[in-house]
């Protein structure tokens, strides 16, 4: 630059000292402040939990080891117990219910997005949603009331009598078992993963769409070529995050599942899950039996704490892939 | 649309039939548009298009933004249905059948008729893929590499992504996913393509080759650009047309002014507006 032309000082520069009003300035320290602090409370608490969970549940870890998550058997008046028939309880309702959820959230997300007519969307959308509004021990009540009867009574007669030679539908039926808690994690997690995947899939570039549809696809053509293989990681997040819900969910599974034992290939059976059987006994535990239950909670959360990650990875491996990845 | 209706449609106003062009001449008109007028809502965006498109030329439309270009364009195809506002009146006449009549197919037109955006728009998928996609779908299948070749070197661009046909679609640049989407349109084989500002992102170089291809193009396929670039239209294009908007109390709406051989056009338009806007008068 010219020495000449930036000799001389301008008069006008403009001050770039802060105008503010000081309670501006302040107030904006103070955000900074408030949200760090709020986001160190929340990494810390979460530290502090799992550290007094895996501290209360000691005693049961340093007595069974891992050996805890390989057996079966919970025994109170033995004070022997272990957590595999409650790690299956929980995959198997768990997974079951996401079997059923996922296609009947998709195929919901679907209609939402591209097939509904256009003024019923919202209304529509917001009824879904509102299901997951309703607080899990009222489900739960209606699933002791409306839905254990109906199952027992109905429809698992029915299966028995039509496809009993599967394992999974031999056995009596019952009012409480496996299949009604199933039943009632779907209910639980369709609102959750279809709404997320209404979202994905109303946010499909129009252009893509058009794209398709422009070769002379027809619309299911486009929905299957274009729409679920771009939104594919995120409706598979979608369904981690169900899965995530569905494992955690106590109260409702409680009222519906019958605390039962063992691992039967019947869904017609009692069972339990990790969160319920915590919530039906911890009230009247003592000694080892607190350590544990504590202990199944904390490999409740060590899971809740994985899928969740997944999610997460999944979900960025989406971002990444719309935004150009191959 | 019952048949009552299509009786009250079909006497609209068949407006003066101009005498076909020179360069048109002996050439079977693929398009015949009467009383074209599509609507978003109440508003016309596009109003009363009497427009005949022939068979194996470069048909350009250009036009003030706003003039309904676009819209236009897209119901040449039935792309308009994809808008829940868009109605269409009038008829369209595609090798002598109206495209909006009774029993008519919107996907069947589509087949037939390709479009290609303004923003490139590939598939989140391979190269090879993008080509593919439309072919499996229409049932295409058979020597499906030979034909995603052919597609590739049409488009002129076979050369640039052979040794790269599994790698995703969007790692190619601008131009390049502008021509896979000209590839993929007309892999296909379709009778049309129509193409709505294909080269406005793109940079001189790569804008110079889709038009090139262009006119190789034409050849096989007959083609419909709308474009806002004089220079353009007039290197590609056998015939333009040009619409502008004409302004009324309620806002206004896009009228076609005159069609005709685009030497003609840019030289001795025989409307006022169009000179004004062919010679930068218009605003
Ligand atoms: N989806 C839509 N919904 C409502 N109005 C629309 C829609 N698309 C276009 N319009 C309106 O229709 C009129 C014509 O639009 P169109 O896109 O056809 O113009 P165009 O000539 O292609 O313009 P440009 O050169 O800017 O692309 C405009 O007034 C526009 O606002
Ligand atoms: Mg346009």
């Amino acid at each position: 630059m010219s020495a000449r032309v930036s000799a001389v000082p301008s008069t006008t520069a403009p001050s770039l000292s802060s105008r503010r009003r000081l309670g501006d300035r302040l107030g904006d320290g103070a955000l900074h402040g408030l949200t760090a602090a709020a986001a160190a409370a929340a990494a810390a608490l979460l530290i502090a939990i799992a550290w007094k969970i895996f501290d209360v549940a000691h005693p049961a870890i340093s007595k069974y080891g891992f050996g805890f998550l390989t057996h079966q058997g919970w025994d109170v008046a033995r004070n022997k117990f272990a957590a595999l028939d409650f790690i299956w309880g929980t995959a198997v309702t768990s997974f079951a219910a996401l079997l059923i959820a996922t296609p009947v959230s998709i195929a919901i997300g679907l209609y939402l997005s591209e097939l509904a007519p256009r003024g019923a969307r919202t209304v529509i959308a917001s009824l879904v949603e509102l299901l997951a509004a309703i607080p899990s021990v009222v489900l739960g009540l209606w699933g002791i009331l409306v839905l254990g009867p109906f199952v027992g009574q109905d429809l698992e007669p029915w299966l028995h009598r039509h496809l009993g030679f599967i394992p999974l539908f031999s056995g009596t039926p019952e009012n409480a078992g496996i299949l009604v808690a199933i039943l009632v994690l779907t209910i639980m997690v369709v609102p959750i993963i279809s709404s997320i995947c209404r979202e994905l899939f109303v946010g499909v570039p129009t252009e893509l769409e058009e794209g398709a549809l422009a070769l002379g696809a027809t619309r299911w053509e486009m929905v299957r070529g274009v729409i679920l293989p771009y939104t594919r990681s995120g409706v598979a997040a979608a369904v981690i995050l169900g899965f995530g819900r569905a494992i955690g969910e106590a109260i409702a599974v409680t009222q519906v599942m019958g605390a039962g034992h063992g691992i039967h290939w019947s869904l017609f059976a009692t069972g339990d899950t990790l969160a319920s059987r915590i919530a039906e006994q911890y009230a009247g535990a003592a000694g080892l039996q607190v350590a544990s239950l504590v202990y199944l909670a904390a490999i409740l959360l060590v899971i809740s704490l994985l899928v969740n990650l997944a999610a997460r990875l999944i979900e960025r491996r989406f971002t990444y892939q719309r935004t150009g990845g191959s | 649309m019952d048949a009552d209706t299509m009786q009250t449609v079909a006497p609209i106003e068949i407006a003066q039939p101009r005498e076909a062009p020179l360069s048109a001449s002996g050439r079977e008109a693929v398009f015949v548009t009467r009383g074209l007028t599509v609507s978003y809502g109440k508003a016309p965006a596009v109003s009363n298009v009497d427009l005949s498109i022939y068979r194996n030329l470069v048909t350009a439309i250009i036009g003030p933004s706003g003039c309904g270009k676009s819209t236009f364009l897209r119901s040449l195809n039935r792309m308009n249905d994809l808008i829940p506002a868009a109605k269409v009146e009038g008829e369209v006449h595609y090798h002598g059948q109206n495209i909006y009549g009774d029993g008519v197919d919107p996907v069947e037109v589509r087949r037939r008729i390709g479009m290609v955006f303004q923003k490139p728009n590939p598939f989140p998928k391979s190269i090879y893929d993008n080509v593919a996609w439309g072919l499996r779908v229409l049932g295409m299948k058979d020597d499906l590499d030979s034909r995603i070749e052919r597609a590739l070197t049409q488009a002129a661009l076979w050369d640039e992504v052979k040794d790269r046909l599994k790698k995703g679609a969007f790692g190619l640049s601008g131009g390049q996913q502008q021509r896979l989407c000209i590839a993929r349109a007309i892999a296909v084989e379709p009778d049309v393509v129509l193409l709505d500002e294909p080269a406005s992102a793109l940079d001189p170089i790569a804008t110079s080759k889709i038009e090139d291809l262009m006119h190789e193009l034409k050849n096989e396929y007959t083609l419909v650009i709308v474009t806002h670039n004089m220079q353009q239209a007039a290197r590609v294009a056998d015939m333009t047309a040009f619409f502008t908007l004409e302004r009324t109390e309620s806002g206004g709406h896009g009228v076609l002014v005159e069609y005709d051989e685009t030497p003609k056009i840019f030289t001795q338009p025989s409307d006022k507006r169009t000179e004004g806007y062919v010679t930068g008068r218009f605003g």
